[in-house]
Parts: C-alpha cells; structure tokens; sequence
C-alpha cells in the first residue's frame, strides 16, 4: 500500500533520525550561475571536495544571454556570475556546460533531456522549480545554497518526509486546452498555499494521456501552489521516453533498470493524506489576470471583483479593471520559453498558432528554446523559419524573460503575456505587468496585438 | 551559524500576505558579491527609479529604520529557493519574522543562517501589527529560550522543531551532523551500488 512518494523515500533512507528527521541520498544534483556560488565558496574554505562528482552537472542558464551570437560576456551585469561558475567548475572538476556548449540549456530542460534525471531518483537543485524533474517519476525539489553545500561535500541531505498529496486529474480535456492551462487551473481552485508541506502526486487518466513534456510542464508549477514536489508515476511513457537518451543506463543495466522503474507507481490501495480532484471538462485557455499564480481566469470569463485589499492591489498594479474581459486587452510583449513551457513540443504548438501569420505591430515576441538540443531539434523541422517569418525573435536557451536577469525583460508598465510560472509585480522586470498562459494562447495573443482565445485563431 | 537566544528590538509591521522572495532580494542583487544585500533588502518597494527612498515604505520610516523583527502576513517567502532573502534581512539586520505561515524553501533555508522564522496565528500577527503601528516605542521580544513572542503587552508560545531549536540555540551547522553520519553514507552507498548500479553509471 505505499505511494510512490513512499517507496522512492524508503529506497533513499541512509537513516531515520530519532528527531523524526531522514538522512536521505540525493541520486542527481544540478548546479546553475544563480545559486551555487556562496556553496563552492565554503567548499574551498572548508578545504571539502565533492563527495559523487558524476551525480553532479553544472550548466550556465539563469544570467547568460539569449541573443544570436551570445558569449558570456554578452551580458556585462552575468559576467561575474558566469566566471565564478566556469572557474569552479574548472576547481571542483564538476562536469559542466559552457555558454558555447551545444548541450547547455535550462537546468529543468537538460537534466530530463540527457538521461541525467532517471525514473526513481531523488534530485535536487537550487532551484524551487526543480519538480520538474518530478515527471520521470524521481523525487525532485528545490533547496536552498547552504543545502547545495551538504550535497556537493556529501551526496545527502537531512530533510523531514513531507505529507502526501494526490491530485488526481479526471475528465475530457478541450480543444485549445493544454497541460500549461490545466496545472493553472488546479492553482486556481485550490489556491497558493493549498501544497504546503507535501509531496503531490499527479494522477489520473487526464494525466496518463499526456506526453512527458506537458508532465513536465504539470509538475513544474508545483511550488507555485506551495509543494517542493510533484512528481507522476512511471508507465510505458515514461519508459519509452528514457529510452536511448545519452546518459540512461544501456544494454544489461537498462533492462535492470527498467524492471527497478516498472514498480515505481502508487499501489492501488495506497494511502494519501490529502485527496484533491480537477475536473478538466470544463477548463477552457488559461490567462491571469492579477499577481498571483492562482488569480486566472478561462479566457472568455471576466476579471473577478476583488475580495481584498491584495486582489485590489492587484488589479491596480496589473491595470485592469474588475469585470472588464481580458480578451481585447493590448500586449507589448509575447514570450515563449522557461523551464515551464520551452521543450520542442511546446514550440510545436505555438507554430501551430502562428505559421502563415505575422506578430501583431508593437508587440515584441520572443522564442526562447529551453535547451541547445531543443532549439537544434526545433531548426531540423523548420520551426525556427515559422517563428522568424512571423516576426518572432529566434533566442538561444536560457531562463531568459522569466526571471529577467539576463538582459531580456519587460520594461515598467509593459504587459506581458508569457508561457512562465510567475506573474508576480516586478517579476519580469521592475514595473511589468505579466499575464501567465499556455504557448499556444501566448502565440495567439503575439499575433492578435491583444490577449485572445485561442481556440478562435486554430478554428481557421 | 550565528546563534540565537533571545532577541528584543523594533519590530516593522508589513501586513501583506504571500511576499515573495524576489519582493525581498531582487535577482538584480544576485549580480555580484559586492552587492549589499541589505542595502537591496525590498529593493523595488523601498526606492524610487532614482534610488530615493519611497518614504511610506515601512523600513524607510524613523521609527522602523532599525528594525530587528519583522512581522508579515501568512506564506511568507512564497516563491525562488533563492537563499540570498534570507542573507539580505539578515544583512539589514533582521534575526526574526513573525507571520502565520512561510514558505517551506524558506522556512528551511532561514534556519541554516540563524533567522528565526516565528509562527503566530492571523489574529495574533494582527494584532502585533496594530501594536506598533501605533506604539510609542514599537518593539517586541522573540525568546527562542522559552519558545515565546512577548508583544503588544501579552506573551504566546510558539513552537519550532526541537532540533532546529537547538542548532540556533547554540549556533550548530547542519552540515556537521550530516559529516558524522558519514559511515553510514558510505555504508548505503556500497550496497547502492549493487542494487542500482545505472546510478552510479553517468557518463558524461
């Protein structure tokens, strides 16, 4: 009867403490320029080495630049960033990514596409958006830097096992409607706070149905509604996507692998301390309209009245106004891209959106590919010449506009609307306004000028 | 780690639900380690474009520029695992929030570096809030000793995990029990090896 959370968390068990506390194995770490500094720093003063350096990568994506051509001095504010990483990773010997390197990309984008993150792994990053990883099947969660440290000098953290949560997903889903308006929508009915102190399972035949990426895509947002963890169980899916990828295991060791991945799912009679049900049937495309990822709306609703002084705040900083729709209101930016929604098959839907048509005059677009590879995978089936001909700016990976400390941001009192995870105010850049949707509805909106429904512009 | 017994001074009111670490250290002071963190503490609140402070910002304020103690509305540090939040109000000088929940990456990190997060149910945070927005001397005691906020004329407990208690009491980094368990990570990890072999197997 043991979950899925419970059979990965018992496999990782170097010991229960008496405190209630669990010395757990972390299986895959992931390093990036944002958050490991401050922990090679006390590394080398404490004269430490890394105890597991090939369950280690290192990559540049949150500070290094998008633009054609990009080097890492491209952006002066990542400069300094970028030399501690390279110089540390050179230090520590730690396997890395250059800014030149044809594998780099996001962190969440990479470690799933090279067979680094495997089913049944706990993995870990200084990074809150590292659930992502959580789609294979694997433990996955975001730390902070001094536990960045306990992983890089130990291959452990000692850590509390979290309550655990099912978010079963049930019902026919509508054309138009992707995975991004989906995960959107469960923050929405069950607000910010509704994940804290659990691990969420997601399940259900809505969820058997999608393809990896948009499980990526589900288990990426968890944090935005408070969980460290969301994580999906393994099936032929899962199975077939690990298949062949760089790193996963070959040959004899794949087999016993995969017969270890075959059981990595919750019992039928398993137990979870919190059941939640999304209803998917009547979910149409997903836009928010405040600064919260719970505040969205189905395109076609109105902006609700504010319940408090934080919706009013809001509404203010956003510039709309309650009962005002969002369909018509004018966009100065589109983006395309993040850790959430930057993978080949994302890039697929938006072109869907967007081929034989031209970005709205005003409205800066951009497509940013999660990873070298996507963006390499994209080029070979003529992606990059849709978004280009259409006006898209075509972007070489990273995290880009969606934590804007790259060079790429939206300007004070500008409107985004963006396939990322956080509409918070200043998020995109000081004063930007963001409005969070799915890539295919950001690419409707791009060519549109205005927020719209998509499913108008895939009718034709 | 910095240790942490009982701390008393001015404590700032900022009764806003779910403030997100990038409210509290932007990625812009991530730059650089010659960035003063403290100085960029709510850096997009508490300045102007042309670096003038916005003088209703609560920290801007006479009687709350040194502040020891903040109290805030629930989920607080909602949002990035960025551990720079917490260094940042360490930096201007902050040991303590008060609020009716935190975030779980920030709940965490805060304890590596000797930050005492501080529960206290909504009508309590309110009415400590209320309290030193109009105080003459707006200050409150946080005793990790006795597990105990005394503010607003009144003392309530709150609780934290004994062992998370302990290492602040006494200033004990995590690490350090993490390094003496040693033997039995290395224990795990050779009978890992057998039963998980692919994990032991990157090649990169």
């Amino acid at each position: 009867m043991p979950t899925l959370l419970d059979k990965i968390w018992a496999e990782h068990t170097i010991r229960d403490l008496a405190d209630g506390r669990t010395l757990l194995r972390i299986d895959r770490h992931l390093i990036h320029d944002g958050s490991s500094r401050q922990a090679f720093d006390t590394l080398r003063q404490k004269g430490w080495r890394f105890r597991n350096l090939e369950q280690n990568l290192a990559v540049v994506d949150h500070i290094i630049s998008t633009l054609p051509d990009r080097t890492g001095e491209s952006h002066p504010p990542g400069r300094e960033r970028i030399h501690a990483l390279r110089q540390n990773a050179r230090d520590f010997d730690v396997p890395f990514f250059d800014t030149d390197s044809p594998r780099q990309g996001i962190v969440h984008v990479i470690a799933p596409e090279l067979g680094f993150t495997l089913p049944g792994t706990t993995v870990v990053c200084g990074d809150s958006h590292t659930a992502t990883n959580g789609a294979l099947g694997a433990l996955a969660w975001g730390i902070g830097t001094t536990e960045v440290m306990h992983v890089m000098a130990t291959q452990a953290l000692l850590t509390r096992k979290p309550k655990r949560m099912r978010a079963s997903f049930t019902g026919r889903v509508q054309p138009g409607v992707y995975a991004k308006d989906l995960i959107l929508a469960f923050i929405r009915q069950n607000g910010v706070t509704a994940g804290k102190g659990y691990a969420v399972e997601y399940a259900g035949p809505v969820i058997s149905a999608l393809g990896m990426e948009a499980r990526m895509t589900i288990c990426n947002m968890s944090i935005e509604f408070g969980a460290r963890m969301g994580l999906i169980g393994v099936d032929e899916t899962t199975i077939a996507y690990v298949d062949g990828r760089q790193w996963a295991p070959k040959g004899e060791m794949w087999d016993q692998a995969v017969a270890h991945w075959r059981t990595l799912h919750s019992d039928d009679d398993a137990a979870f301390d919190l059941e939640v049900a999304l209803d998917c049937s009547n979910i149409g495309p997903q836009v928010s309209w405040g600064t919260k990822p719970e505040d969205m709306i189905n395109v076609d609703d109105r902006v609700p009245e504010p319940g408090d002084d934080a919706a009013r705040r809001s509404l203010a900083y956003m510039g709309l106004a309650p009962g005002q729709t969002l369909e018509g209101v004018p966009i100065d930016y589109a983006f395309i891209g993040s850790c959430t929604n930057s993978r080949l098959s994302d890039l697929q839907e938006a072109a869907r959106v967007i081929r034989g048509r031209k970005v709205a005059p005003g409205v800066t677009a951009l497509a940013v590919p999660g990873s070298m590879t996507v963006k390499a995978e994209a080029e070979a089936i003529g992606l990059d010449r849709v978004f280009i001909e259409a006006g898209f700016e075509w972007r070489n990976a990273g995290c880009s506009m969606c934590v804007a400390s790259n060079g790429d941001r939206v300007l004070p009192g500008r409107r985004s609307i963006s396939t990322t995870n956080r509409n918070f105010e200043d998020r995109q850049g000081p004063g930007s306004r963001t409005h969070l949707a799915s890539p295919a509805s950001v690419a409707a909106a791009a060519v549109s000028g205005h927020i719209t429904d998509v499913r108008k512009l895939l009718r034709h | 780690m910095q240790a942490f017994t009982v701390l008393h001074g001015v404590a700032a009111p900022m009764p806003i639900d779910n403030i997100d670490t990038d409210a509290i250290s932007p990625m812009a002071a991530g730059r650089s380690t010659s960035v003063d963190l403290g100085a960029m503490l709510f850096n997009n609140a508490r300045y102007n474009e042309d670096g003038s402070e916005k003088p209703d910002f609560v920290l801007n304020q006479p009687r709350f520029r040194r502040s020891v103690i903040l109290v805030a509305g629930q989920n607080f540090g909602f949002g990035s695992s960025r551990e720079r939040a917490v260094w940042a109000l360490m930096k201007f000088g902050i040991r303590a929030v008060i609020a009716p929940s935190f975030a779980d990456i920030f709940y965490d990190n805060a304890f590596q570096n000797g930050l005492l997060p501080v529960v206290q149910s909504a009508e309590r945070c309110a009415a400590i809030t209320e309290f030193l927005q109009s105080a003459t001397a707006p200050v409150a005691t946080v005793d990790l000793e006795r597990c105990i906020v005394l503010a607003a004329g009144i003392e309530t407990p709150f609780s934290v995990p004994a062992e998370r208690r302990l290492a602040l009491l006494e200033g004990l980094e995590e690490i350090d029990v993490i390094l003496r368990m040693a033997p039995d990570n290395d224990g795990f990890e050779a009978a890992d090896r057998k039963t998980r072999p692919w994990i032991y197997s990157v090649t990169t």
